[in-house]
C-alpha cells in the first residue's frame, strides 16, 4: 500500500495513461484483415470517382456530342481522342460524366438510407427493447405492421402520386430501411439491459433516456455498424431496381441503376460498353461494402476477444 | 439502539413467470422471491445475510436499492417509504445508497473508460460540479482503493478481477452515502484478493461511517465483516441475530446446516467434527413448500411443520428465529455430538 502511494505520488505529475478502448482494439483488428481493406480502398476509390471525376471529365454529363449522335456503335466507342473515356450512351452523352453523376447519387441513397436506418432504427429498438413490456409489445407490433406492407409497393405508389423526384425516393427508402435495423437493436439492447453495468446506472439513479444514450447504444454501435455497412448495397439494390422500372431520378440524373437500365436495352446493337462500365462500378462498390461488412463484424465481434 | 437507517419491514417480492410455450392469455406463474422479509440496520454497522444460491438474497438487495419493486410490504429509509416516493426522488436517492456487484468486469460499461465509470454517479447527482471538480475527486477516489489515478484513461477489460471490484467500490462510495449494498462483492475473487477487498470495505466504513449489507452465500467471510447476519432460505429469513451470538448458538437447524458447512482449517479438527450435512435440493420457489419452507430438506422435521408458516420467535436479545423446535433441537443435537 505505501508503495502503491509512492508510486501515485510520482505520477500525480505525470500525464494520466491512455487507455486502449475496444474501438482502437477493433480498429487494429479491421487493419490487419487484407479483404476488408482492399474492399476500403475500392470503396474509397469509387467515392474519389463520384466525388472528382465530374471535375476532370471533359464533357458535361446532360451535354450531347451531336458529332457522334446517329453513329454511336461506331464513333460513341470508349476512346481517348474525342474525350468519351468510357463512350457515350445511346443519345451520345459522355458516359464518363454520366457514370459519375450515377455514382454520386447511388452512393448517397445508399449512405443516406444506411443513415437514416441507424439514427432511427437503433434508437427506436433501444427504446422498445430498454422499457419493455407494454411499450416494447406497442412498439414493435407497428414495426410487424410496417414490414407486412409490401415496401416496393409503397414505393412506386409515393412515386406516382408525388411524382418522381430525389426526395420522394429518399423518403421512400427511409420508410423502410429502419425496420430491420430496430429489431436488430431491440434484440441487442434485451439482452444488454440485464447486464450489472446498467442496473448500476439504474441503482444511482441515472435517468433512463441517459442510459440508453451513454451505456445502451454505445455497446449496441457494434452490431448497428456491422449492419449498416452491409444494408448500404441493399438500399443501392433496391434504387437501381426502381430506376430500372424507370421510376427514380429524372433525366438529365442517372443512377447506376438507370444506366444499367439503359445499356441494356442497348445490348443488341453492338454497343455493350454502355451496360459494362455502370455494372462494373455497381459490383466493385457491392462486394467493397461485402468485404468492408466482413471485416467490421470479424473486427468488433466481442465472441472473438 | 439507534434509531434504524433502513427498515425492510415484511417486504414480499414476486415475479411473473411465464412458462414457456404457454398462450399469451394464460395467467403467470407467480415466482415468491422474497416473502416476508423484516430487516433493520443502523447507521455505522454491518448487516450479513447468507443463504445458498436461489434464496432471495440478491433480489431483497435490489428490492433495498429499488431497482425491484416489492409487492408488498415497506422499504423505510430513515422512516420514508421508498415505494412511495416519486421516480425522480427516487433516482435523488440513489445518491445515499449504491451497490457494489458479484461480477466487478461486468458492472463495468466496457466501452467507457475507468474514469468516466467512477465519475457518473457523482456527475448524476452533482451535475453543477467543474469538470476539474469531478477529475480531482475521481482521482482521490481512486487512490483511496488503492488504484493509481493516472489510470483514469484506461479501460475496464484492462484490469484484473480485484482492480475491478476496486473501481466497483470507488464509483459507489463517490458520492459519500451512507448505505452500501454489497451483493456477493467477493465471490468472484480468489481468496487473497477477496481479504484485501474485505479489508478495504472495513476500512472504508471505519473511515465513513459507512452502513454495509454485505451479502455472501460464504458464511467465514460474512461473520469476519458483519456486526449482525440474517439467514435467508427460499425468500424468508429463518434466523437472525448479532454475529457473534449466531455463531454461537445457532437455533435454526438450517443455519447450524450452514455453519456445519464452513470448513475448519484443520484438517484433525475437521475430521473430529460431527457434520451434519443437508440432503436433496433447494425446492422450487414457484411451488414452494405448505407449512415451513425448510421441512423437505430439515433433520429434524415434524408433522405439524407441513401445516402452518412458523412463527417468527425471539428467543433472546436481538435474536429472532423462524422455527418452533428450534429447543427440542439443541437437546437432541448435544444427546447425539
Amino acid at each position: 500500500m505505501l508503495a502503491t502511494k509512492a508510486i501515485a505520488d510520482d505520477l500525480a505529475g505525470a500525464a494520466p495513461i491512455k487507455g486502449r478502448s475496444l474501438w482502437a482494439d477493433a480498429r487494429a483488428r479491421f487493419f490487419r484483415n487484407k479483404a476488408a481493406v482492399a474492399g476500403l480502398f475500392v470503396l474509397v476509390c469509387v467515392a474519389a470517382f463520384a466525388l472528382f471525376g465530374p471535375l476532370i471529365a471533359t464533357w458535361n454529363y446532360e451535354d450531347i456530342d451531336w458529332t457522334v449522335l446517329g453513329n454511336v456503335a461506331e464513333a460513341g466507342r470508349p476512346s481517348l481522342e474525342n474525350g468519351h473515356w468510357f463512350g457515350t450512351d445511346a443519345l451520345g452523352r459522355d458516359l464518363f460524366a454520366r457514370t459519375a453523376q450515377g455514382t454520386q447519387v447511388s452512393l448517397m441513397v445508399g449512405i443516406v438510407g444506411a443513415l437514416i436506418s441507424v439514427i432511427v432504427g437503433t434508437f427506436y429498438g433501444a427504446v422498445a427493447g430498454y422499457f419493455g413490456g407494454r411499450i416494447d409489445g406497442v412498439m414493435m407490433r407497428v414495426v410487424d405492421v410496417l414490414m407486412s406492407i409490401p415496401y416496393m409497393f409503397v414505393l412506386i405508389l409515393l412515386l406516382v402520386v408525388f411524382g418522381r423526384s430525389m426526395l420522394m425516393l429518399f423518403i421512400g427508402i427511409g420508410l423502410v430501411s429502419w425496420l430491420d435495423m430496430a429489431r436488430i437493436a431491440r434484440g441487442q439492447t434485451l439482452t444488454l439491459r440485464n447486464k450489472e453495468f446498467v442496473e448500476a446506472a439504474v441503482a444511482t439513479g441515472v435517468g433512463p433516456f441517459t442510459i440508453i444514450r451513454r451505456h445502451i447504444v454505445p455497446n449496441l454501435l457494434g452490431v448497428v455498424i456491422v449492419y449498416a455497412t452491409l444494408l448500404v448495397p441493399s438500399m443501392i439494390i433496391y434504387e437501381s431496381f426502381i430506376s430500372f422500372l424507370g421510376l427514380g431520378v429524372q433525366e438529365p440524373l442517372t443512377s447506376w441503376g438507370a444506366l444499367i437500365n439503359d445499356g441494356a436495352a442497348e445490348m443488341n446493337n453492338g454497343t455493350l460498353w454502355m451496360l459494362l462500365v455502370p455494372l462494373f462500378f455497381f459490383v466493385i462498390t457491392l462486394f467493397g461494402f461485402f468485404f468492408v461488412g466482413d471485416g467490421l463484424r470479424d473486427a468488433l465481434d466481442p465472441k472473438d476477444r | 439502539m439507534s434509531a434504524p437507517l433502513l427498515d425492510v419491514d415484511n417486504v414480499s417480492v414476486t415475479f411473473n413467470v411465464t412458462r414457456q410455450g404457454a398462450w399469451p392469455w394464460t395467467p403467470p406463474g407467480k415466482l415468491q422471491a422474497v416473502k416476508d422479509a423484516t430487516i433493520a440496520l443502523e447507521p455505522g454497522k454491518t448487516l450479513g445475510l447468507v443463504g445458498e444460491s436461489g434464496s432471495g438474497k440478491s433480489t431483497l438487495a435490489r428490492a433495498i436499492v429499488g431497482t425491484v419493486h416489492a409487492s408488498a410490504g415497506r422499504v423505510l429509509w430513515r422512516g420514508e417509504d421508498l415505494r412511495a416516493m416519486s421516480p425522480a426522488r427516487q433516482r435523488a436517492h440513489g445518491r445515499h445508497v449504491q451497490m457494489i456487484f458479484q461480477d466487478p468486469l461486468a458492472a463495468l460499461n466496457p466501452r467507457m473508460t475507468v474514469g468516466q465509470v467512477v465519475a457518473e454517479p457523482l456527475t448524476t447527482h452533482y451535475p453543477d460540479l467543474s469538470k476539474s471538480e469531478v477529475r480531482e475527486r475521481v482521482g482521490k477516489m481512486m487512490e483511496r482503493v488503492g488504484l493509481l489515478p493516472a489510470l483514469v484513461n484506461r479501460y475496464p477489460h484492462e484490469f484484473s478481477g480485484g482492480q475491478c471490484q476496486r473501481i466497483g467500490i470507488a464509483r459507489a462510495l463517490i458520492t459519500e452515502p451512507e448505505l452500501v449494498v454489497c451483493d456477493e462483492p467477493v465471490s468472484a475473487l480468489d481468496v487473497s484478493v477477496q481479504a484485501q477487498v474485505v479489508n478495504l470495505l472495513q476500512d472504508l466504513q471505519r473511515e465513513r461511517g459507512l452502513s454495509l449489507l454485505f451479502i455472501a452465500h460464504d458464511l467465514s467471510v460474512v461473520r469476519h465483516i458483519s456486526h449482525k447476519i440474517a439467514v435467508m432460505y427460499l425468500g424468508r429469513i429463518v434466523e437472525s441475530a448479532a454475529a457473534a451470538d449466531l455463531i454461537a448458538n445457532p437455533r435454526h437447524p438450517y443455519t447450524r446446516a450452514l455453519i456445519a458447512s464452513v470448513p475448519i482449517p484443520s484438517p484433525k479438527a475437521e475430521r473430529a467434527r460431527h457434520r451434519p450435512v443437508l440432503e436433496g435440493e433447494l425446492p422450487s420457489p414457484l411451488a414452494p413448500p405448505s407449512g415451513c419452507v425448510f421441512r423437505t430438506r430439515c433433520p429434524i422435521v415434524r408433522p405439524a411443520c407441513a401445516e402452518r408458516v412458523p412463527p417468527v420467535e425471539h428467543v433472546g436479545p436481538d435474536h429472532v428465529v423462524a422455527c418452533p423446535y428450534h429447543g427440542q433441537d439443541a437437546e437432541a443435537q448435544s444427546s447425539t455430538a
